[in-house]
């Protein structure tokens, strides 16, 4: 089967700075893919030549099987929401929405219906009229989202597309973001730097770093078993452990990563485990999150809340299931 | 700094008093903001509103006057006479001829100007972009008169223009506009393109930079976003880019209209011997001792600028302000 999206050894390079550095990546036709990675990692980079708003300094790039390179962004059937939705202020919200149909010659009556029909889909029936600035954040998203629809795009890339909307807004846009995207079977393709945006929404996950891919995998996969420190301490802050630490309870003289909410905390003179002591506590409603040292090694636990806890300061023993401690491929 | 150092400092009052005259006057100023205001914007507008507004009127009411043709003196009466004579065949030719030039100056600059705005907006960054201020700013900083001087050497037929034509084999160019009617005559410095030209050099700068500064406000990602959706580079200037400058545009075509509507130097120098409204207003206040038609003249200019902004405001060009 031919991928949605396929790099083969991608790189773009902005004078010595490598922002995308030898990428190997195929996209599945009608998945939702996330590009996780701190900023500056190359992800909105990758995004970008994907669009056709950057060109690669070397490698092929190819979108359902065609080849990419020198094509500008006007001819390639691809559409991105931008991270500030980048609406056009002169123009009203129907006319925005129907910008790339106009542009292609479609008559007004005919863009104007689907237009609307597109901003039914994302829950703006009869906004039409209004002007950008008159709309709020998650209004002026979905705005955003419904003109790169509306063109019917064999692919969508996202840029940030939640990272301007409150917390709440946030929650209930990915969910929708989601739902439309199983409707649609538009291949999806989003940058992040919220790890917990990416694990929820995207069937598949890239993690970058230093403009290379660290991993890629199922949610779960990157989530419990990362392959580097990297991708370990990034998603989800996993307990990195160090390889004579993980020798010890595994044998194997490996770098370990250990999540938090694996590790148990018991009183100090019950038992076997880690010896450690409790640095401090930082409470966060569903879960409270604990700061240990463990001889000289930091390590954080989250318990659920209200789990009875020693004071700060207290000594405590650190247990955990052995099969909750995964080791990581990266070399010791 | 630890807390022990900054516990050993004396503890300051925590409302310590005012400190003399002065103390006391920003307490005023601070307690009461408008008097602060007012004291601060009472010398502009009364310089203004008498000085700048106040001669304007007195201008202006001269144009209700009119003049005794036999005796020369000016009739103190209200009459809508003086008026009337700019719609004398001699005179409506002055207007039409000033605003028509005026108006192709303003096309002109646009157009030059905007490639060169859209550099500097788009592309010009540090050094570059101060070598656009410098290059845009020098003429404005140097005199009007030689620079207005500068040009009738350039455009004569001794002058630089000819021989490079020449060195070029493309004099017949030259000749053949010059024998054209109205835009022609013995040389360029002579000829109404000549003084075309002039004042398009002279005024440029002001459609730059408003043009400029407008294109600056208009995010990057707007123009990506325009061709993301499928918009070729013509598509994306003529639907996204000329739009959201035009009120740079029409910024910087009050400047190159009003001032070319105004203007009596430059035809006075570069041209032919017709007359431009300036010049008109020059003459009539000077020479013919006619003050109500002098200022009857300087109403037009007012009057179209007036029909063009409501013309300009009609077309949407400050929506996107």
């Amino acid at each position: 089967m031919t991928s949605a999206v396929s790099f083969q050894k991608v790189s773009r390079h902005f004078g010595s700075v490598r922002a995308v550095d030898a990428v190997d990546l195929d996209i599945v036709p009608g998945e939702f893919f996330a590009m996780l990675g701190p900023s500056g990692s190359g992800k909105t980079t990758c995004l970008r030549l994907i669009a056709g708003f950057e060109q690669p300094t070397s490698g092929s790039i190819s979108i359902f099987g065609e080849r990419a390179e020198g094509v500008p962004p006007y001819r390639r059937n691809v559409n991105t929401v931008f991270q500030d939705y980048a609406l056009f202020p002169h123009l009203n919200v129907l006319d925005n929405v129907a910008y790339g149909l106009m542009v292609k010659g479609v008559g007004k009556a005919e863009r104007q219906k689907a237009a609307e029909e597109a901003l039914s889909l994302v829950r703006l029936p009869g906004y039409g009229a209004r002007r950008p600035g008159q709309l709020s954040g998650g209004q002026r998203q979905r705005v955003a989202l419904a003109r790169a629809l509306v063109n019917q795009p064999k692919v969508l890339l996202l840029d940030e597309p939640l990272g301007a909307l409150d917390l709440k807004l946030r929650e209930n846009m990915q969910e929708e973001l989601k739902s439309l995207q199983k409707a649609l079977g538009i291949t999806f393709i989003f940058v992040t730097h919220d790890q917990g945006e990416a694990l929820s929404m995207a069937d598949r996950v890239a993690v970058f770093n230093d403009g290379k891919i660290m991993q890629i995998g199922t949610p779960e996969d990157i989530y419990q078993r990362p392959k580097t420190r990297f991708v370990a301490d990034f998603v989800g802050s996993s307990n990195v452990l160090p390889p004579d630490f993980v020798q010890r309870y595994s044998g194997q003289h490996r770098w370990g990563s250990l999540r938090p909410e694996s590790i148990r905390i018991g009183r100090a003179a019950k038992g076997e485990g880690v010896a450690a002591r409790l640095v401090g506590t930082n409470y966060l409603g569903a879960t409270t999150k604990l700061a240990l040292d463990a001889e000289g090694l930091r390590l954080h636990a989250i318990v659920p809340a209200g789990t009875k806890l020693p004071a700060e300061g207290e000594a405590v023993v650190l247990t955990f299931n052995r099969e909750h401690l995964h080791l990581m491929d990266e070399p010791a | 700094m630890t807390i022990a150092a900054l516990n050993s400092t004396s503890a300051p009052a925590i409302l310590p008093g005012s400190g003399g005259m002065r103390g006391a006057l920003s307490d005023l100023f601070w307690r009461k903001p408008q008097l602060l205001l007012f004291l601060m914007l009472a010398p502009p507008v009364l310089w203004l509103g008498i000085v700048y507004i106040g001669s304007l009127f007195a201008l202006l009411a001269q144009s209700f006057f009119s003049i005794d043709e036999y005796s020369g003196l000016i009739n103190h009466e209200f009459t809508l006479k003086t008026y009337g004579d700019l719609f004398r065949p001699a005179n409506l030719d002055i207007i039409v001829r000033t605003v028509t030039m005026a108006v192709l100056v303003t096309l002109a600059s646009a157009i030059i100007a905007f490639p060169i705005a859209y550099y500097a907006a788009r592309y010009a960054r540090g050094r570059w972009k101060a070598l656009f201020y410098l290059g845009v700013m020098l003429p404005l900083w140097s005199s009007y008169l030689v620079k207005i001087y500068a040009w009738k050497l350039i455009l004569a037929k001794e002058g630089i223009l000819t021989w490079l034509l020449a060195k070029l084999h493309l004099l017949w160019v030259l000749d053949g506009w010059l024998s054209l009617p109205v835009v022609g005559g013995n040389s360029l410095s002579v000829s109404a393109t000549g003084t075309f030209i002039a004042f398009v050099y002279v005024w440029l700068p002001f459609m730059i930079l408003p043009v400029q500064a407008a294109l600056e406000r208009v995010p990057g990602n707007l123009v990506e976003a325009s061709s993301d959706l499928g918009a070729s580079p013509g598509q994306t200037f003529r639907n996204v880019l000329f739009p959201l400058a035009l009120p740079g545009i029409v910024a910087g075509s009050i400047f190159t209209f009003s001032l070319t509507l105004g203007d009596y130097i430059i035809p006075q120098i570069i041209g032919t011997s017709r007359l431009f409204i300036g010049q008109a207003v020059y003459s009539q206040q000077g020479t013919a001792g006619n003050i109500p038609l002098a200022a009857a003249f300087t109403v037009v200019p007012i009057v179209i600028m007036g029909f063009y902004l409501w013309g300009a405001k009609r077309m949407g060009a400050f929506d996107a302000l």
